[in-house]
């Protein structure tokens, strides 16, 4: 019981941390961003370039992964979301370009790093074993610092000026600009945050559970599920929605073993029933 | 019947007259008989793509249209195999099926709206995939393969519609049938946009509780246009079960779920005709991209990005320049 609280909670934590990402976006820009499983695993890509390839420090590595998708964040911001947004009749067009940017991503991270399934050495090797839990150290360090950064993020978000203005930009775009907030500027840097994350907790996976260029998909639906359980553009639903679902990964794995692969099966199941009780998720605006 | 819409029936049938005759004869004379399956192909997912339109009608971003796509294959191809039920027959069954299903699917979750519509849509691609590798007649990731071509259809003796394994170009056959379920479902997506229906299906799309309050049903017109949308989805599922003679869990994956939604709004989401002509550009598009390697996700993205950046409203608005023509 405490091994699978143990991996729910290692679990929650980065599912919390790629979550974060995705509903800073949509809180922001009102954008549902499909490609944040490419950016995801784009980040892993960098990570596994400077730490695996170049046998940099793993920190190096990992600011290098956040830096390198916050610059893709902003770009994809500049250039891609913001005219369309402006020019659009419907509000819907933005989705089609996500996927478009998801699609493509996906065909740049095919073309540089090839299909192969990548891994890097383990930053720390040992397994740390009590009576009841097992936990291989790797796993501790990266749990703790995915839980560290939702800290940072929350803090960076409530007490800095532009976490203030974000937050401002979530509740109300119009009066944000009115009282004077730079909407494009914190957009973009709200995007570059989003994408950053994403990056970080690509790098930070790639230590355990390797990298490969086909799983960017299967990350964004993870993150939808986040998502949708805790309210879509709330970053506290977010965090929730991330533990949730990592527990219930978790319990699911060890409780349905016998019935074989029917965990995902179930969460959706279990999602459905939620969703008709409560449609806007755990703590979503009730704007639908 | 307004005087507008004889040249309208004209073109239509000129159009149709075009793809049943011209096309195979112009196939004919080139020898690329292998267009035949690739036309066939787009018929049938701008079917489904029809489905998704409809959706978009009502206000809500479909992208779980691969579930019933994947779920009307099935139910064609296991009444086929295990109950020996003729194909022609399976193919409305399979549509009503889907119907069924997303009656009651749609009853709890399109309550939701904007993106948590999109986002549990997605996940129901996701639920179908995994229901046909985990329940048993489905026979899990191997699917169904060997599906007999459909047989044909006689009534009191005329052959209506010949065997298909009979046949000395089954191809061909598919592609008239495929043309003209196309056809039939274009002109019936025209008349529900046209109808009273139609009309009621837009004032959701603008304003929910708007319309619920001048007296719209609004559950019902909803769960209505869902399972309209979905019995196409099953139709074009399981036609294409047919056609391939195999259905696979992985028959419909996400990505043909985003794709058809693309399409709608690639064609351009406030014209009938949107997802037939995104449809046809989408998939030859990408076919014609085959030949450029490994460059082909590439090339095909970035125009895509770049359609988008210069007509965000869909092709049909540069021939229809600020008339919504619906």
């Amino acid at each position: 019981m405490e091994q699978v609280i143990a991996n729910g909670l290692y679990l929650g934590a980065q599912y919390a941390l790629i979550a974060l990402g995705l509903t800073l976006i949509f809180a922001l820009m009102n954008v549902l961003n499909f490609a944040h499983g490419q950016m995801y695993v784009l980040g892993g890509f960098v990570t596994y370039s400077i730490y695996g390839q170049l046998k940099l420090p793993f920190v190096v590595a990992l600011v290098c992964s956040g830096v390198t998708l916050a610059v893709v964040g902003a770009l994809m911001e500049k250039f891609l979301f913001r005219p369309v947004i402006q020019r659009s009749k419907r509000e819907e067009s933005t989705m089609l370009l996500a996927a478009a940017t998801a699609f493509f991503l996906d065909a740049i991270i095919l073309l540089l790093f090839g299909e192969k399934q990548r891994g890097v050495p383990k930053i720390i090797s040992g397994v740390f074993i009590s009576d009841r839990v097992i936990l291989p150290y790797d796993r501790i360090v990266v749990g703790v610092v995915a839980i560290l950064m939702i800290a940072a993020f929350m803090l960076y978000m409530q007490y800095s000026k532009p976490g203030r203005a974000m937050r401002a930009l979530a509740q109300d775009r119009i009066a944000a600009q009115l009282m004077g907030v730079k909407v494009e500027r914190y957009s973009m840097i709200g995007f570059a945050l989003g994408a950053m994350l994403a990056g970080v907790v690509g790098g930070l996976l790639v230590t355990i559970t390797g990298v490969n260029s086909g799983i960017g998909g299967p990350i964004s639906i993870k993150a939808f599920l986040m998502v949708m359980i805790g309210g879509a553009g709330v970053v506290a639903g977010a965090i929730a929605g991330g533990f949730i679902l990592g527990m219930m990964e978790s319990v699911g794995l060890t409780v349905l073993r016998e019935y074989g692969d029917v965990t995902y099966l179930a969460i959706f199941a279990l999602l459905m029933i939620f969703l008709s009780i409560r449609p806007n998720g755990l703590m979503g605006k009730p704007w639908g | 019947m307004k005087p507008s819409a004889a040249p309208k029936i004209v073109s239509a049938a000129l159009f149709l007259i075009a793809l049943l005759v011209g096309v195979p004869l112009l196939i004919n004379a080139t020898g690329r008989t292998d267009l035949y399956y690739t036309l066939t192909s787009v018929a049938l997912l701008s079917i489904i793509s029809a489905g998704v339109w409809i959706t978009f009608y009502i206000g809500r971003i479909n992208i779980g249209q691969g579930a019933y796509a994947l779920t009307g294959g099935y139910v064609s191809a296991i009444l086929v195999m295990n109950y020996g039920v003729s194909f022609w027959l399976t193919l409305p069954l399979a549509g009503l099926f889907c119907a069924a299903a997303s009656v009651l699917i749609g009853l709890p979750i399109l309550r939701l709206r904007g993106v948590y519509f999109a986002m549990v849509s997605l996940v129901l691609t996701e639920v179908a995939r995994l229901l046909a590798l985990a329940i048993p007649i489905t026979n899990g990731a191997k699917g169904i393969v060997s599906i007999p071509l459909p047989g044909g259809i006689s009534f009191f003796g005329i052959t209506l519609v010949p065997d298909f394994s009979s046949l000395a170009n089954p191809r061909l056959a598919f592609y008239i049938v495929a043309v003209l379920l196309m056809a039939l479902c274009f002109l019936g997506l025209y008349r529900l946009a046209h109808s009273r229906i139609g009309q009621l299906c837009q004032s959701l799309q603008q304003n929910e509780e708007l319309a619920s309050s001048i007296g719209v049903n609004v559950a019902y017109l909803r769960v209505v246009a869902y399972a309209l949308s979905s019995f196409l989805g099953g139709l074009g599922g399981a036609m294409f079960a047919a056609i391939s003679q195999s259905i696979y869990p992985s028959s419909f994956t996400v990505a043909d779920s985003v794709n058809f939604m693309l399409n709608c709004f690639l064609g351009g989401l406030g014209y009938v005709l949107g997802p037939m002509l995104g449809t046809f550009v989408l998939y030859f598009g990408w076919d014609v991209l085959f030949q450029t390697g490994e460059y082909q996700l590439l090339i095909f993205s970035t125009v895509l990005i770049v359609l988008m950046l210069v007509l965000p409203n869909g092709l049909l608005s540069l021939a229809l320049p600020g008339k919504r023509s619906l």
